[in-house]
């Protein structure tokens, strides 16, 4: 294969060099940590991983049409509070199904309410969604004042389960997948890409650049609840301020993953691998034995080179040709 | 949201024909300082007025680097100002030790580790291309990371007395002092962006860094420098905040980095970069911070203060935070 032909490959897979530093790193953290891949401890990690990986799936679709969603990490909170108020021990199969198609109802109206203001009002989406993201946190607050609620146990045991000697969360990360592979193949996709990448020539061609952007958010809203629902049988119980951390975190993944913030290019693949990253990099240094304080610091510092990592490439590259 | 969009095509609709978002602002905020009135009568007196000047000081000095940051364009935005101001806050701490005398060494030491973090910023984004977002928010993690191993997590220190006095109390006219220190902030900030080469050329990489490039701008020297001074201005935040607070702790910037951001959009400069005015987020932070006092003296619930606070801020960006519509 030629070099031409391979730059074009990863041009189009943007997701291919995250990949890469992902391979790296979970060979890292295997030579420090030789039980990872047995299936206990891989099922409590990507158990843990989900709720974050779904969140950035949904953010990634919102990137990719041009936006940004500030607002996730408290409508996670929100969502929480909601199913953990409707679900008890008590609550019957079609309660619990009810609650959850409810916070599936919620998740997409909060987006759409964000998707409304940001398409249609043409506001910001930084400012709108930080703005939005004090209404659900004020919510989630109304909802839940003190931490509490109990998820039935069968509910945790099925979340936990390894159907076929598989985790259940790499099936959930299959239809993931699947999902975004059918998509892609549709022409909505195209309209997401040609709206993120230049919405007035989008528009000029006949797409419904408003459309596909109050979508992206309602999608944004839909992956959030089922973000929150990954989040509530994980934890079993819930408190009002139980998501509001990992909006940031589910940014820093997308970006990890490929996709570039301008919009327009990446996929949801980069996503659940900078999600990874960002979990084996924890794993790292705490197996490294970094002491305690030093912690936050070495794993920022590593973020910062990951992210920082393409430029350097391209500044060496121009630097090359500047002597060539 | 139907009451944005009635608000919207009605008068204030017109009205933002007519007056400046700055002008828009500072109506409302004299209007949400007289509504305080209704809610409360203690609201109105000088006392109050000065007592949420002084509270909007603290965000306009920290909104200062972010009305330059967001100006020079290319999604410009900084998310490190609040590991930075308790940087600032914690060194002014730590260095001083309470000793009034080696209150420069803390204000030095303070904007010059904002300086350099700034400065760092700006050649990752300038040089490196790493988005402004990203680089910014990795940024605080570093910063946070350093503040974790160099105090051990110990806060030692003390805040000097002085700063009390010179910072938070009254020292002319029954004013407190970060009411002239924002009043010089602001004096500098008008100069710095009007009567400047810097400043012309700010506005002129914010509206298009192709044709300002064309035309003999460094851009890359620009915006780094711009995230130097922005860096510089939290750091100073963050020492005139411990006069305030007169205790640090690891969080105790973090909620000014999304008022900051709101204050400069509140007072009309434009996320999309190459428009705004300093003035104009004073007024933001002045809005905002009434906002915040006004609910405080309603005694409503946290819950329902966080979701009146979110549908106002939602009101205000959609009163004069609009993009152009894709048909012009």
């Amino acid at each position: 294969m030629n070099m031409r032909k391979l730059q074009r490959i990863v041009t189009r897979n943007t997701f291919l060099v995250s990949l890469a530093l992902m391979i790296i790193v979970v060979t890292i953290n295997y030579t420090l940590q030789s039980n990872l891949f047995e299936l206990r401890v891989l099922s409590n990690t990507m158990r843990t991983l989900l709720p974050l990986i779904i969140l950035a799936v949904g953010q990634s679709i919102v990137i990719i049409g041009g936006g940004i969603d500030l607002s996730v990490g408290t409508m996670v909170s929100m969502l929480v509070a909601l199913l953990v108020t409707l679900i008890t021990p008590e609550s019957t199969g079609a309660e619990t199904a009810l609650a959850i198609l409810l916070a599936c109802g919620v998740g997409m109206l909060a987006g759409a309410l964000n998707g409304f203001a940001v398409a249609y009002l043409r506001l910001q989406p930084i400012v709108t969604t930080y703005a939005s993201s004090f209404i659900f946190s004020g919510i989630a607050l109304l909802l839940l004042p003190r931490p509490g609620g109990s998820i039935p146990r069968d509910l945790m045991r099925f979340y936990r389960s390894t159907p076929g000697g598989i985790p259940l969360s790499f099936y959930v990360i299959g239809v993931l997948i699947l999902f975004w592979v059918v998509l892609r193949s549709t022409r909505y996709a195209q309209y997401l890409y040609a709206t993120g990448s230049n919405s007035e020539a989008a528009y000029a061609t006949g797409v419904s650049v408003q459309l596909v952007r109050f979508t992206t958010y309602v999608w944004s809203g839909l992956f959030t609840a089922l973000a929150a629902i990954a989040l509530a049988l994980s934890t079993g119980s819930g408190q009002a301020n139980i998501g509001d951390d990992m909006t940031l975190d589910s940014i820093v993944a997308v970006v990890l993953g490929g996709t570039a913030l301008r919009g327009g290019q990446g996929g949801i693949v980069g996503a659940i691998i900078g999600v990874i990253i960002l979990r084996v990099i924890r794993n790292i240094i705490f197996f490294a034995d970094v002491p305690t304080w030093s912690q936050t610091l070495v794993n920022a510092l590593i973020i910062l080179a990951a992210l920082a990592a393409p430029g350097l490439i391209g500044l060496a590259r121009r630097a090359v040709r500047k002597w060539a | 949201m139907g009451v944005t969009r009635l608000i919207d095509s009605t008068r204030i609709g017109n009205l933002r024909n007519h007056l400046s978002p700055p002008v828009v602002a500072l109506l409302l905020a004299v209007l949400l300082f007289l509504s305080g009135g209704l809610i409360n009568p203690n609201f109105l007196n000088f006392q109050q007025a000065t007592n949420i000047v002084r509270l909007a000081a603290f965000l306009g000095i920290i909104a200062a680097g972010q009305t330059l940051v967001i100006i020079s364009g290319g999604e410009g935005i900084d998310l490190s100002v609040g590991a930075v101001v308790t940087l600032g806050a914690i060194l002014t701490f730590r260095l001083s030790g309470g000793d009034n005398n080696l209150i420069w060494l803390g204000l030095v030491m303070a904007c010059g580790a904002g300086m350099l973090i700034g400065f760092i910023n700006g050649l990752g984004i300038a040089l490196l291309k790493i988005p402004p977002l990203v680089m910014t928010l990795g940024m605080t993690g570093v910063v946070q990371g350093t503040i974790l191993v160099v105090t051990q997590g110990e806060m030692i220190g003390a805040a000097p007395s002085l700063m009390r006095e010179l910072i938070a109390e009254p020292v002319v006219l029954g004013i407190p002092g970060v009411i002239f220190i924002w009043a010089a902030v602001g004096i500098v900030m008008w100069l710095l962006l009007q009567r400047t080469t810097y400043g012309k050329q700010l506005f002129a990489i914010g509206v298009n860094r192709t044709t300002a490039r064309l035309s003999g701008v460094r851009v890359q020297a620009i915006v780094t420098v711009t995230y130097t001074l922005s860096g510089f201005l939290a750091g100073l935040g963050g020492f005139i905040l411990l006069g305030f607070s007169q205790t640090v702790f690891l969080q105790l910037g973090d909620k000014y980095l999304f008022p900051s951001i709101a204050a400069v959009v509140v007072g009309g400069t434009v996320l999309a970069g190459g428009k705004g005015s300093y003035w104009g987020t004073m007024s933001g932070a002045l809005v905002l911070t009434l906002i915040d006092s006004l609910l405080r003296a309603m005694q409503l619930q946290e819950a329902y203060q966080l979701i009146i606070l979110g549908i106002i801020l939602l009101m205000l960006i959609s009163v004069y935070g609009r993009q152009r519509t894709l048909r012009q």
